[in-house]
């Protein structure tokens, strides 16, 4: 790792002030993307600014027709949680399935979702299920959140508080994974709230994306069927050493029909 | 730059300072020469470093000190009590479940965590080899560490 300032936050307003004040900042969270990129040296910060120490800021939340988790809430946490279970059961799944025990003891839905790596869960969950990303000075929709490659709406030292999911009639969460790393190659998060239908991916492009096509059949018949035949143009998707883009393009067809399926199972 | 730290380390205070960067693993090994967390791939894929803080598993190469203040660390050391092993090192033993040894410490850290999380449960194998998924053994000898692991469970639940 190159040298930094290591900075413990006590509240949001300190992280603000640290970071104004510093040349590269970054904000740390639980920090399983954070370090492993400062010990490849792949990021060369100036100050890292640990948000741990601000109170408040972990936890689940379940009402009648929301879910709240609070930014810092531990992926091991959300896997856990029995309310959270019962409310979206999908969204508990997908926390279970990040990484391995170890991080997910450490990893924070904040964090993941700041960083929008384009293969990890949570963004597939903001996007399939219709969440609303808080922050500490506004709130963004799911649909204006991820932008591109480790690229979202939030502004320059922007800190996300909180993300709540209004709970669906129901959801379901598929995920192709990289044997080794666990990240995804395609993930797929299908919801219905009513009328609403959502299907949200996580992997094959720059960042998560919804498909409108799948929408509209589900929307007549929510039944796994109805998406088996709607191809995906592999254009634009992803491609590296682990899947073509070809191949991520037909993941998607798979996942959103296995997640379909478990949606209504 | 350099952090000032207080931690509880195998149940006895430190106070240290530290560069800023650097890792608790380092810490552990290099400062209080605790050897037996061991680094195998230094990305937090192998889980060869797997220490406890505040009682949950965590890769100890991707934390830092500073993070760790005022945090309680276990490490494998400080496993046994009063010259006992503790019930998943001797399953470990029983059931020789190592071959070159290198992955032993976190395969031992990480196994109690999965019973703890499984805590009155009948664990089974498919959870066991599930929930390992963060700990690589390069000699491939997974068979008998499942087989402590599940041995080791049905101890630990009865002293619970």
């Amino acid at each position: 790792m190159y040298e930094f300032n290591y900075q413990k936050a006590s509240s949001i307003d300190e992280a603000k002030s640290f970071h104004d004040a510093s040349e590269e900042p970054k904000y740390m969270s639980g920090g399983m993307t954070l370090l492993p990129t400062l010990k490849q040296r792949l990021a060369r910060p100036s100050n890292v600014i640990d948000l741990a120490a601000v109170p408040n800021m972990s936890g689940v939340e379940v009402t009648s027709d929301m879910v709240t988790i609070l930014a810092r809430t531990p992926h091991a946490v959300v896997n856990s949680n029995p309310e959270l279970q019962r409310a979206i059961p999908a969204l508990a799944k997908l926390a279970g399935g990040i990484g391995d025990p170890m991080v997910r003891n450490r990893g924070t839905i904040g964090g993941s979702t700041a960083n929008s790596d384009p293969a990890a869960d949570y963004p597939a969950s903001i996007v399939g299920l219709g969440a609303t990303v808080h922050t500490d000075r506004r709130e963004i929709a799911a649909d204006d959140f991820f932008l591109d490659l480790f690229e979202t709406a939030l502004e320059e030292g922007e800190i996300i508080t909180k993300v709540t999911y209004p709970i669906p009639d129901r959801a379901g969460y598929m995920k192709f994974p990289n044997p080794a790393s666990r990240y995804c190659i395609v993930g797929v998060m299908v919801s219905q709230k009513g009328s609403d239908i959502r299907v949200g991916v996580t992997g094959a492009g720059a960042c998560a994306f919804r498909v409108p096509e799948m929408e509209a059949a589900l929307a007549s018949n929510f039944a796994p069927e109805s998406v088996a035949d709607i191809k995906i143009s592999p254009e634009g998707l992803n491609e590296d050493i682990h899947a073509s883009a070809e191949y991520r393009a037909h993941l998607v067809t798979i996942m959103a029909k296995r997640a379909v399926a478990e949606a209504i199972a | 730059m350099t952090v000032k730290f207080s931690m509880t380390v195998n149940g006895k205070p430190v106070e240290g300072e530290t560069e800023d960067r650097t890792l608790l693993v380092q810490y552990l090994r290099e400062d209080m020469r605790l050897t037996g967390t061991h680094v195998g791939c230094d990305t937090s894929q192998c889980g060869c470093c797997t220490v406890h803080i505040d009682g949950k598993p965590i890769k100890s190469c991707t934390i830092l000190c500073a993070q760790v203040d005022g945090c309680e660390v276990t490490t494998i050391e400080g496993l046994a009590q009063d010259g006992e092993l503790h019930p998943m090192q001797n399953a470990f033993r029983e059931n020789h479940a190592l071959q070159c040894g290198f992955c032993t410490p976190g395969m031992v850290m990480s196994a109690i965590g999965i019973v703890d999380r499984h805590e009155g449960e009948d664990l089974d194998e498919k959870t066991v080899r599930r929930e390992l998924e963060g700990n690589f053994c390069r000699c491939t000898g997974y068979h008998n560490i499942v087989k402590a692991i599940l041995a080791a469970s049905q101890v630990m639940n009865k002293s619970a």
